[in-house]
């Protein structure tokens, strides 16, 4: 999948798919399947076409947003192939129903809200707020200059620093955010991929002054940078490069931070860039074939190192294909793991998945209105069997969000999990015909596209042709035209739409960042020992040039010493050279 | 979409750019593509030019517009920035539009320069491209 084209599994496994739904099951009882089919058809014939001629409704196509037709009820007859061994247990081979037995009833999903701007010192104010109103997991968002792997004082973050995240240039910055928040009590997700690598060597260092060992920090890096060339496009190397990063963190990690997620295998980016949700699925699926692929060229074994893969997803406002698309989800990651990978071990055969509403569902106009779409979206997510969940703020279509919106978005979550009553029973919506034909569809498609990238040449030729990314953006155009023509709609903005003026308060982020971290990286470069920073970032520079070398190691040697992110990057800069994706018109 | 003959005979070009470290390139995609199908010459810059580069590509291409993307909060920077080389590289009558995540107060200060449109997510297609064709007509054909 990663790097060959042509191996027969993907092929065949497509067509095994299509060929087993055709088959009948025992669920069901054949002679019932059969009256159900009758039955339909009489209903269908008479009294539902009576009347849908009365009301042709106004509403959209019935199709799901991915462009699935859909029928006007489901029966035993649309799931007659099924077998109860297919769906199961939860905590049990295929994991459809999820993959803890028991699931909310334990524990509820991590209520984990993603900050983070301006300085390190607003962004440490904001994380102590969240774990003061409950929240049980930290979660940071970094800014561009961050993301590229530049310091604030780069020419090219002039403008930028700390306005989509917190700013980060040297360990000094870590250090405040995390300042007072003890690294062995809690676990923090970093949403970081191109430098993933320095701000784990980072993360390590603050947990060091901490007095907190590295084999005890529990936490996540992103550092899914195939989801980069497909849909992020936050890189500062060549694919090539990128990977044999992920593959020493894969390695180092594996060895010294056995608790540190370091791949969260992400479809959220791709859907916000415009995919379907099939796209999402299957490509996201893909880049975790992908990773699994790379570990093993690495020589380590699929059991070191699958546990310690987790999945990002988005959920957005297609109900029930959403549902379908994390239940789904589940069961092809535990399947083609077994079947293609050999996996026995349960534990790798576990998809365990963060879940975020979808930013992109939000209407500037009407920002209320985005109160409702994110619990609606969190409630599928819920459905879907979460591990962790980040609900958006209203006012996100505007501007970085407020207290007052992160706090109504985080009590949105608190309402589905202890007013519903919603987690007593496990995957509640297992057994509905519909959902579960949904699943299965949606599962077709995926192993369909599956054999569509292996024959494009693997998934490391279609991200470098733009294949991946023309598929999403012709979905993307294909949404906002229907939005356009009024085929889907948007409510408050093709529909019930008034005029807008801005009517809520929003965070502002000014320059006083910029100076403010500008000024801190001076200093840190004023106090450090300049020779021993030089002599590191030589040794890392080797690292780098040798491809059979780990540059973690050199890494943490360079960070803890304050080499700067943009010196560690730059060195890669020099290294590796600059990488300028295939046109996408 | 009904268009006059008078803009049938002539094409206008259009440089869709994201001038910064933004890699947010849905909402510049779709447009360069909804450019396309409005009958438009289509220039995409690709990801993560300067504004230097964005204003050299420009005037390099010729074109008639230049559609500015960005929604990582840089507008105020960069938007400004491109605008004033391409005035300087000789650029001055090349039409600039923008659009992205732009806050109501930054308006005034965007169009004082000459930098219309400020589009957000949702806004239709048919207000974007007619705006642009209004712009064009008006001040590059003076028609």
């Amino acid at each position: 999948m990663l790097r060959d084209a042509g191996d027969a599994y993907w092929r065949k496994k497509a067509k095994s798919v299509v060929e087993r739904r055709a088959k009948k099951g025992t669920l069901y009882e054949r002679k019932a399947v059969e009256r159900a089919r009758e039955g339909l058809r009489q209903w269908q014939d008479t009294l539902y076409a009576e009347w849908a001629e009365k009301s042709p409704g106004a509403g959209r196509d019935p199709q799901t947003a991915s462009g699935i037709p859909l029928k006007p009820l489901y029966t035993p007859d649309d799931v007659a192939n099924s077998e109860y061994s297919d769906q199961g247990f939860p905590g049990v081979y295929p994991f459809l129903r999820g993959v803890y037995p028991n699931m909310y009833r334990g524990r509820t999903w991590t209520m984990r809200m993603f900050s983070g701007f301006g300085t390190p010192e607003d962004t440490n104010k904001r994380l102590k707020l969240l774990l003061d109103h409950g929240e049980t997991g930290l979660s940071i968002a970094f800014d561009m200059p961050t993301l590229y792997g530049y310091d604030c004082d780069s020419e090219r973050a002039h403008g930028e620093v700390g306005r989509c995240g917190v700013n980060v240039s040297s360990l000094k910055d870590m250090e405040v955010i995390f300042d007072g928040i003890p690294l062995g009590e809690v676990s923090t997700s970093m949403t970081i991929n191109a430098p993933a690598t320095v701000l784990t060597c980072m993360y390590a260092g603050v947990g060091k002054r901490q007095g907190v060992p590295a084999s005890q920090l529990r936490g996540t890096v992103q550092a899914d940078m195939l989801k980069e060339y497909i849909a992020q496009k936050e890189w500062a190397y060549p694919p090539e490069a990128h990977l044999r990063l992920v593959r020493d963190l894969m390695v180092f990690a594996t060895k010294e931070m056995p608790l540190w997620n370091y791949i969260s295998i992400s479809g959220y980016h791709i859907r916000e860039a415009g995919s379907s949700a099939v796209q999402e699925l299957a490509f996201t699926l893909a880049d975790g074939f992908g990773y699994i692929e790379l570990g093993l060229e690495a020589g380590l074994k699929v059991e070191q190192f699958a546990p310690r893969l987790s999945f990002f997803f988005n959920s957005t406002m297609d109900f029930f294909e959403e549902i379908a698309k994390f239940r789904a989800a589940r069961r092809v990651w535990a399947t083609v793991l077994r079947e293609k990978y050999g996996v026995t071990d349960k534990r790798s055969l576990l998809m365990r998945f963060h879940t975020q509403t979808s930013g992109a569902s939000l209407t500037w106009q009407q920002p209320l209105n985005n109160v409702v779409r994110t619990a609606i979206e969190a409630l599928a997510a819920v459905l879907g069997g979460t591990q962790s969940l980040h609900t958006n703020s209203y006012d996100e279509a505007w501007a970085l969000p407020t207290e007052q919106a992160v706090e109504v978005a985080l009590r949105t979550q608190q309402i589905i999990a202890e007013e519903t009553g919603l987690p007593s029973v496990i995957d509640p919506l297992g057994g509905s015909y519909y959902v579960e034909w949904l699943t299965e569809q949606m599962e077709e498609e995926a192993y369909k596209y599956f054999d569509r990238i292996e024959a494009a040449g693997g998934l490391l030729k279609a991200v470098k042709t733009g294949y991946l990314q023309r598929e999403i953006a012709e979905n993307s155009y294909r949404l906002s035209k229907r939005v356009e023509q009024g085929k889907d709609s948007v409510v408050g903005v093709n529909k019930y739409s008034k005029p807008e003026k801005e009517p809520i308060d929003t965070l502002k982020i000014d320059f006083k960042a910029q100076r403010a971290q500008t000024k801190r990286l001076a200093a840190v470069k004023r106090e450090r020992d300049e020779a021993k920073v030089r002599a590191a970032l030589a040794k890392m520079e080797k690292a780098f040039e040798n491809e059979d070398a780990n540059s973690m190691y050199p890494m943490l040697d360079a960070v803890t010493k304050y080499a700067t992110l943009g010196e560690v990057m730059g060195v890669g800069r020099r290294v590796w050279g600059s990488y300028k994706e295939p046109m996408l018109l | 979409m009904a268009r006059k003959a008078t803009a049938l005979q002539r094409k206008i070009r259009i440089l869709v750019a994201k001038p910064g470290l933004d890699g947010h390139d849905r909402g510049a995609l779709v447009l360069a593509r909804a450019f396309r199908d409005a009958g438009m010459e289509v220039i995409y810059s690709g990801l993560l030019p300067s504004p230097e580069q964005v204003a050299q590509m420009a005037i390099d291409e010729d074109v008639d517009v230049v559609a500015l993307s960005l929604l990582n909060g840089a507008h105020m920077t960069a938007f400004p920035k491109v605008k004033k080389l391409l005035d300087k590289l000789g650029g001055k009558d090349v039409v600039v539009v923008g659009g992205g995540i732009i806050p109501e107060e930054d308006k005034p200060r965007l169009l004082k320069l000459g930098i219309t449109g400020l589009y957000g997510p949702g806004s239709s297609f048919e207000d974007i491209v007619e705006h642009v064709r209004g712009r064009v007509r008006k001040e590059r054909w003076k028609e």
